[in-house]
């Protein structure tokens, strides 16, 4: 009798009515071939796996996050709102203890989204994992939260988002910034001073195989998530370091994120990208659902496997091991990073650049945070955008101190309302949200 | 006039119906060890003042598979499984004689692994030495690619009396229950064949000669030929008989709920604007789940008969069934004797009735009247706790676009109907607990045979167009036919009412029947590689929906 060891919630919103573009990768096709797999193999039969209709994530959801530019309607589309509610639907049914883990199978997917949003950078419009995260925080007042990104790019988007949170612990995995969009996450991306250290990007080389990619979960992931000890784990489960990603590079493999999923035991998967829709994500889906569940996924091989092909070469194994152990010093020197970062009471000010290429819209930002030891600190985003608006966003965080409470409502009070179109507060130890 | 026949459990019910409306209704006892007697005894008392001539339809329900799958009555079947990538077919053994073997198709229909011929031929004697007569063929994906399961077949045919092939079945995605199904047509194969030729005989010998149909678990008919390649369609049909018997009585445009309350269980089922809701894939009971074709039902082990305790001074009704009520010669208190010492039923010894009553009574520190009605009540919630239940697991489905999601149908019964021997002392009872319009049906207690009369046939088909691989295919229905890169949904549509006009012939409709086609699915893809668009997929699913035949309704409407 097939019966699922860990009870496991399911959410699967293949969207088949919603596309970016008719023939954009993410477009109405892209879960169809996973749903025939899933379906075929009976996999909502199997005692112990629980489907879950998506929740509908209201504006009120979205503003626990990000910063909608002019405001959440003209970001999102009905689907955004029911991917995030899709997410948030597996949350509930996790921790309300209904089933030990779940995976939402949603999209449009969301990693790529920042805080501050215009429009659509990376196919991504608003971030699911971090809608998710912050419903989580407020709704069951969990500390702290790990969240690791094994999309094949960098997930950019959580990354900005929880830059500057010492409770959540974000690591990404990807390709080499340098061969992939978007570009970013390096090594020395540790997060903003008062979070040194708990935001790692471990870039990997293109051909990395299931073995090197298994190597940082055990010698890097793991370890680091045993000493942060999270109350959630949860996993951006990109797709798309399949070997026979259109997008990618990789040789990653159904087996691998199988074997990847035993080994992190997520309490929350949320699908991220993955673009060989016929020849990887039927088998990497069902590898995933049947690992969460703790059923044998042995037989979950792509028909065209051939592990002797895909074997990575020496170079990049020692490359892999030195990024490691880079990653791994990091972590150690996290306290002392944040310390040389700054000091008490100043205010340290960020420029940068965002691109939204699926939108086509440059963003320019700038951010100013006060350095504080007690909590992640309060701070304010300046964002101008072209073609958009210039607004202003002023975020204190959930854990924050007295004084930064104090500080947020400052920046937010002295704000010059000429000088921008809106400015937004996010206060989410009230779990406020306002605009003036 | 036309005959209507079920054999329930405990009895056999039939009716002969004319455009008047009831002629006749037969009940005769059921023989379990001997349902064909039962059928024959039917027959007999209904035919005995009739003329034979006169009989344009004939429809029988009965629970010869029902039983054979209880009571693990079934021959040694073969199962040959081909699987490829995924769960190990292995979990989804039938017992003895499953054999899984090579080749692979994957979810597109492409072959990926062959077959190996000579595994089969092996496969094939060892089964036919073990003295198997009837083997079930089922691939994973055959229903988008049955290649494999025609060549194993073509392989076995020498060798066997009949072979069940998967895609056969069902046009659902489904490997295990697609396994479980063609395992179970082809255990009750001979059974079924035997009695229902066994019955034609005998009408035949009464002068009774017209095509028999025989009623499957979805509330339709097929005829007796067709019922030869899917014996298992004809599991659970008593359930399904009650609940057609209920479409007349139900208004249009309404959900409707409907209540069978038997004497040991309540079977619950819905009806939007007159039409019965299905499953989404096919009759699941416990563990076991198929891909037959079946309505919406679910029983709770509630009903007159149940037995009544009382645990902790809380009382408890059912699920099991010790005998009748103490009224009728029980040796313990049910619901039927608060029935009978609330006044509400005549029948029965009502001093027999008081005595198991003042027995719960006494432990529920109740007067004799007070505890009846407290048990009478409690049957009520029971019944409409779990009716509430499945209203929400309903409303709760998934769905797989933003279209559903927004639009999605919310059902919200505004009426109850009843039926069942207690139904009549039900009806108010519930109404005034839960203000909702309740209506226990006329002729409850004969409504599963009126149902199985006027059922009409029904039947599914499931097409896939593939423009990239340029073909049209209905495999449940051996169809395939090659089609441009322009061929469009309006042609998919048009293909799929030909297929299904065509079955429901083949399954003894009259073509004045077969008006009531519905689309219950409709998905269309753009299939892109490399950014370029390749072609389109268009998979629709077309169905004639259960329902009544014409021309009877109206009449019953004035019982």
């Amino acid at each position: 009798m097939l019966k699922a060891l860990n009870k496991t919630g399911l959410v699967f919103f293949p969207a088949f009515d919603w596309a970016i573009d008719p023939t954009h990768p993410e477009r109405e096709e892209r879960l169809l071939y996973t749903q025939d797999q899933v379906l075929e193999e009976g996999v909502f039969d199997i005692p112990g796996i629980v489907e879950y209709k998506p929740d509908l994530a209201t504006a009120h959801d979205i503003r626990r996050t990000h910063f909608c530019v002019p405001d959440e309607k003209s970001v999102t589309t009905q689907s955004h709102l029911i991917s995030a509610g899709g997410a948030m639907a597996i949350a509930n049914a996790v921790m309300n203890k209904e089933v030990k883990s779940g995976f939402a199978l949603v999209r449009p997917p969301g990693h790529h989204s920042m805080r501050v949003s215009h429009g659509g950078r990376g196919f991504c419009h608003i971030n699911m994992e971090a809608i998710m995260v912050e419903y989580i925080r407020t709704q069951f007042g969990v500390k702290k939260i790990a969240i690791i990104d094994t999309d094949c790019h960098h997930g950019d988007g959580t990354n900005d988002i929880f830059w500057h949170d010492p409770d959540v612990l974000f690591i990404s995995l990807h390709q080499d910034g340098r061969t992939m969009y978007p570009g970013t996450g390096f090594p020395g991306e540790l997060g903003g001073p008062n979070a040194k250290g708990s935001n790692l990007n471990i870039p990997l080389p293109p051909g990395t195989s299931t073995e090197g990619y298994l190597y940082v979960i055990r010698n890097c992931v793991l370890p680091i998530l045993a000493e942060f000890s999270p109350d959630i784990v949860v996993n951006s489960a990109g797709q798309d370091n399949h070997y026979t990603d259109p997008l990618t590079n990789m040789n990653f493999s159904a087996q691998g994120y199988a074997h990847l999923t035993a080994m992190l035991k997520p309490d929350i998967a949320v699908l991220e990208g993955g673009y060989a829709i016929e020849g990887a994500l039927p088998y990497v889906n069902l590898g995933i659902i049947l690992a969460m569940a703790g059923l044998d996924y042995s037989g979950v091989i792509e028909p065209d496997y051939n592990p002797e092909k895909l074997k990575q070469s020496v170079s990049i194994t020692d490359k892999i091991k030195k990024t490691t152990d880079q990653i791994n010093a990091y972590w150690q020197q996290r306290h002392q990073l944040r310390e040389q970062a700054g000091k008490p009471g100043e205010l340290i000010v960020r420029h940068r650049e965002v691109f939204y290429d699926t939108d086509n819209i440059f963003e320019r930002q700038k951010e100013k945070i006060w350095i504080c030891r007690d909590c992640g600190g309060s701070f304010e985003i300046d964002s101008k955008a072209t073609p958009g608006h210039h607004v202003l966003g002023v975020h204190i965080p959930i854990n924050a101190c007295k004084t930064c409470q104090e500080k947020g409502y400052d920046f937010f009070e002295k704000a010059d309302k000429t000088k921008y179109e809106r400015i937004y507060l996010q206060d989410r130890p009230k779990d406020r949200y306002e605009i003036k | 006039m036309i005959i209507g026949l079920d054999v329930g459990g405990t009895h056999t019910d039939a009716v002969l119906l004319s455009t008047k409306g009831i002629e006749k209704i037969v009940k005769v006892p059921t023989d379990p060890a001997n349902l064909f007697n039962s059928v024959l005894a039917g027959f007999t008392k209904l035919l005995d003042t009739t003329d034979p001539g006169e009989i344009q339809r004939v429809v029988i329900s009965t629970t010869l598979t029902t039983n054979a799958l209880v009571q693990q009555e079934m021959g040694p079947i073969g199962m040959i499984v081909s699987a490829g990538p995924g769960i190990d077919p292995k979990f989804f053994s039938t017992g003895d004689h499953y054999y899984t073997v090579a080749g692979s198709i994957n979810h597109r229909g492409r072959e990926k692994a062959p077959v190996n011929e000579m595994e089969i031929e092996d496969i094939a004697q060892r089964l036919k030495k073990a003295g198997v007569e009837y083997v079930g063929v089922v691939s994973k994906f055959c229903v988008r690619n049955p290649s494999h399961e025609i060549l194993i077949k073509r392989i076995l045919n020498k060798h066997f009396k009949k072979i069940f092939l998967g895609h056969h079945v069902s046009g659902n995605l489904n490997f295990p229950r697609r396994i479980a199904t063609t395992h179970l047509n082809a255990a009750v194969f001979d059974l079924h064949k035997a009695f229902f030729e066994a019955v034609k005989n005998s009408l035949a010998e009464r002068g009774l000669t017209l095509p028999i149909q025989i009623l499957k678990a979805d509330g339709g008919t097929m005829s007796l030929e067709s019922s030869m390649d899917f014996p298992a369609q004809t599991i659970l049909s008593g359930p399904a008989a009650s609940i057609m018997g209920a479409i007349p009585y139900a208004p249009a445009d309404q959900d409707v709920i409907v209540l069978d309350i038997g004497g040991t269980t309540t079977d619950i089922a819905f009806l939007v604007n007159k039409a019965p809701l299905l499953e989404p894939l096919g009759i699941q009971r416990g563990q076991y789940k198929s891909l037959i074709r079946s309505l919406r039902t679910d029983s709770k082990g509630i009903g007159g008969d149940s037995t009544l305790r009382v645990i902790d001074g809380k009382l408890t009704i059912g699920p099991d069934r010790k005998g009748p009520a103490m009224a009728f010669g029980g040796s313990g208190p049910t619901p039927t004797d608060a029935l009978v010492v609330l006044g509400l039923m005549d029948e029965g010894d009502s001093q027999k009735a008081r005595a198991g009553i003042h027995e719960i009574a006494g432990q529920l520190n109740l007067s004799d009247m007070d505890a009846a009605d407290h048990i009478f009540k409690k049957c009520c919630t029971i019944i409409l706790k779990k009716t509430f239940e499945m209203i929400d697991e309903l409303n709760s489905q998934p769905v797989y676009t933003v279209h559903d999601f927004l639009e999605g149908y919310k059902l919200s019964p505004q009426k109850i109907l009843l039926l069942g021997g207690p139904a009549k002392f039900f009806a108010d009872k519930i109404e005034e607990m839960y203000q909702i319009d309740t209506m226990a049906v006329p002729n409850a207690s004969v409504a599963n045979a009126v149902g199985a009369a006027l059922a009409r046939t029904t039947c599914e088909v499931s097409l896939i167009a593939d423009t990239e691989q340029g073909i049209v295919t209905a495999h449940e229905e051996d169809f395939a036919e090659p089609i441009s890169k322009t061929y469009s949904e309006d042609d998919l549509i048009e293909t799929a009412y030909t297929l299904l006009k065509e079955k429901a012939l083949n399954a003894g409709a009259d073509s004045e029947n077969m008006e009531e086609v519905e689309v219950v699915e409709f998905q269309k893809f753009n299939i892109v590689r490399n950014f370029s668009p390749r072609g389109k997929i268009y998979r629709t699913k077309i169905q004639l929906k259960p329902g009544l035949i014409k021309g009877f309704e109206t009449i019953l409407h004035q019982i």
